[in-house]
């Protein structure tokens, strides 16, 4: 099991795990320290200084598993050189005292989740919570981070418990040189954006703010803050390990490494697994055993876009197979919807969640939104006029990038998306009135999550 | 020997185009830029501004300054981006 790293080379790096084995979540159990010092070997001392880390993470090509799939290593050198410009200021923060080097920025892990249909955050939390705790101490490391924090989602206060542990096991082996606070996030679907996320960490509602100042200038305690995806922090954990050309060995060259996507809907084994980006949309949900008929898949989430199938089963998984075929991996949902249900449907119901989790302090959104969803469901399950599809189209011009977050840019590319894949259905419901698979129990769910 | 002061030009890069710009959470749709700037701005369904994308030309700079004083939430901007 670990015979790929238990001899680790004089030369050069570690093996890491081979191609074709997973990365990330190896055993159906939660790693302690001393199995995951067994299974990965310890850190690097002293590789992980600023310079190496980062050049690394950027030849590794790693892209963000939040959703937004930025460059991992060109977020990291942001933070890093507005915190080396905060720290020849030394303006700032009682740490500046401390030493000879002041450390002023701040890292943010998420791991808040907070898309309904996705739980691959809190899985790869609750199986390798070392992992990411790593990538916590290597970044901090790399850009000069006082303080970290483990945010998680609402509702997961046994993670949060379980995390703390882990943090403290840490403590007591001496690893971590950066204090590791756990933090559970409340709030809704626009909790985990990034901005409200720091909102929320300087004591304010936990909200989208209008940037700039970007969280790489000025982000919690008005330090340069490195928010990542926990994920991404898992990948830099093992590609300060192993390398970026071991990283390189999954995936393709356009999207390398593996990522973790979760497969919901109808499909026999729902859940997160780990795969190799670039891996084709068919296979992913094969493996995931798909018995029933199905006719299309949400990808990237409630933020995201439909794809039709059979037509997109050779559609590469990866955030730039989903960009070339007009979709998005996002944070790396697939939702597959059975015949036997309604895409209007699911799109009219996830349309009227994503306006009722609209914060409303944007006008565009906050009227817009509504008057979205409102025509959704009008399509799905009322009697609208013929020039409603028209209507849906303008509603989602109006309101594209006229938030502060991407709330109205996510709606409005669901809706449209629907409008293409489910063509014929908008026909037949404008002919005919709602289908019969209309009727039917949600595919999709649309409420809170609770604790699950 | 001396640059050329008569000409009066000073030879410096092209100043990068201003833009205007909302921050939306302040946005109240009040409407007065929408009054007195209706080259670039426009109002949507609700009354909130919709800016016409790219630089602000130069003969419109002057009324751009002035939207962007009279903005009572202070939530119209002219950003010049960087670079």
């Amino acid at each position: 099991m670990t015979a790929h790293n238990s001899a680790v080379p004089s030369a050069g790096q570690p093996a890491g795990p081979a191609p074709g084995e997973l990365r990330l979540i190896v055993r159906d159990q939660p790693l302690s320290l001393a199995e995951h010092i067994d299974q990965y070997g310890p850190l690097p001392a002293g590789k992980h200084g600023s310079a190496t880390l980062i050049a690394e993470v950027e030849r590794s090509g790693l892209t963000g598993r939040g959703g937004g799939a930025f460059p991992a290593g060109r977020k990291i050198r942001a933070v890093a050189e507005a915190s080396t410009r905060t720290r020849s200021i030394r303006a700032v923060g009682a740490s500046a005292a401390r030493g000879s080097v002041a450390k002023a920025s701040v890292i943010v892990a998420n791991g808040s989740e907070s898309e309904p249909v996705s739980s691959k955050d809190r899985v790869l939390l609750s199986h390798a919570p070392h992992l990411v705790l790593d990538g916590i101490a290597v970044c901090a490391s790399a850009v000069g981070a006082a303080r970290a924090y483990l945010c998680v989602g609402h509702g997961a206060a046994p993670i949060a418990q379980f995390l703390t542990g882990a943090v403290a096991e840490r403590n007591r082996a001496g690893l971590d040189t950066v204090p590791v606070e756990v933090i559970g996030v409340a709030g809704g679907y626009l909790a985990g954006q990034e901005n409200a996320l720091i909102s929320a960490l300087n004591g304010n509602a936990p909200l989208p703010t209008f940037v700039p100042p970007r969280p790489a200038e000025r982000g919690a305690h008005r330090r340069p803050t490195l928010v990542l995806n926990v994920e991404t922090l898992a990948h830099i954990a093992l590609i300060a390990r192993f390398g970026s050309h071991w990283f390189r060995t999954a995936g393709t060259p356009g999207a390398p490494g593996s990522a973790l996507v979760t497969v919901a809907g109808a499909v026999d084994r729902p859940g997160v697994r780990e795969i190799p980006l670039g891996t084709a949309l068919g296979e992913v949900l094969q493996r995931s055993g798909m018995s029933q008929p199905a006719q299309a898949v949400l990808t990237g989430g409630y933020f995201g876009t439909w794809l039709p199938l059979p037509a997109a089963l050779a559609v590469p998984v990866s955030h730039e197979g989903m960009r070339a075929a007009g979709a998005a991996l996002g944070p790396g949902v697939l939702a597959v919807l059975p015949e036997a249900a309604c895409g209007l449907a699911e799109t009219a119901r996830i349309a009227s969640f994503l306006a009722a989790e609209s914060a409303g302090q944007c006008g565009p959104c906050r009227n817009g939104l509504p008057a979205l969803a409102d025509a959704l469901n009008l399509i799905a399950f009322g009697r609208p006029g013929p020039d409603i599809v028209g209507w849906v189209q303008q509603l989602a011009g109006l309101v594209t990038g006229r938030g502060a977050c991407h709330l109205p840019d996510g709606t409005a590319g669901l809706a449209n998306s629907a409008l293409t894949v489910f063509a014929a259905d908008v026909r037949a419901h404008l002919t005919a009135g709602p289908c019969t698979r209309a009727g039917g129990p949600p595919i999709l769910p649309v409420r809170a999550r609770g604790a699950s | 020997m001396r640059a050329d002061r008569a000409g009066g030009t000073r030879h410096q890069q092209p100043l990068p185009e201003p833009r205007l710009q909302v921050n939306p959470i302040a946005c109240d749709a009040r409407g007065l830029c929408i009054e007195l700037l209706p080259e670039l701005i426009s109002a949507d369904s609700w009354g909130y501004p919709i800016i016409r994308p790219g630089p602000v030309p130069l003969h419109l700079q002057p009324l751009a300054r002035r939207a962007v004083a009279a903005c009572p939430t202070l939530a119209l901007m002219l950003t010049t981006p960087p670079g």
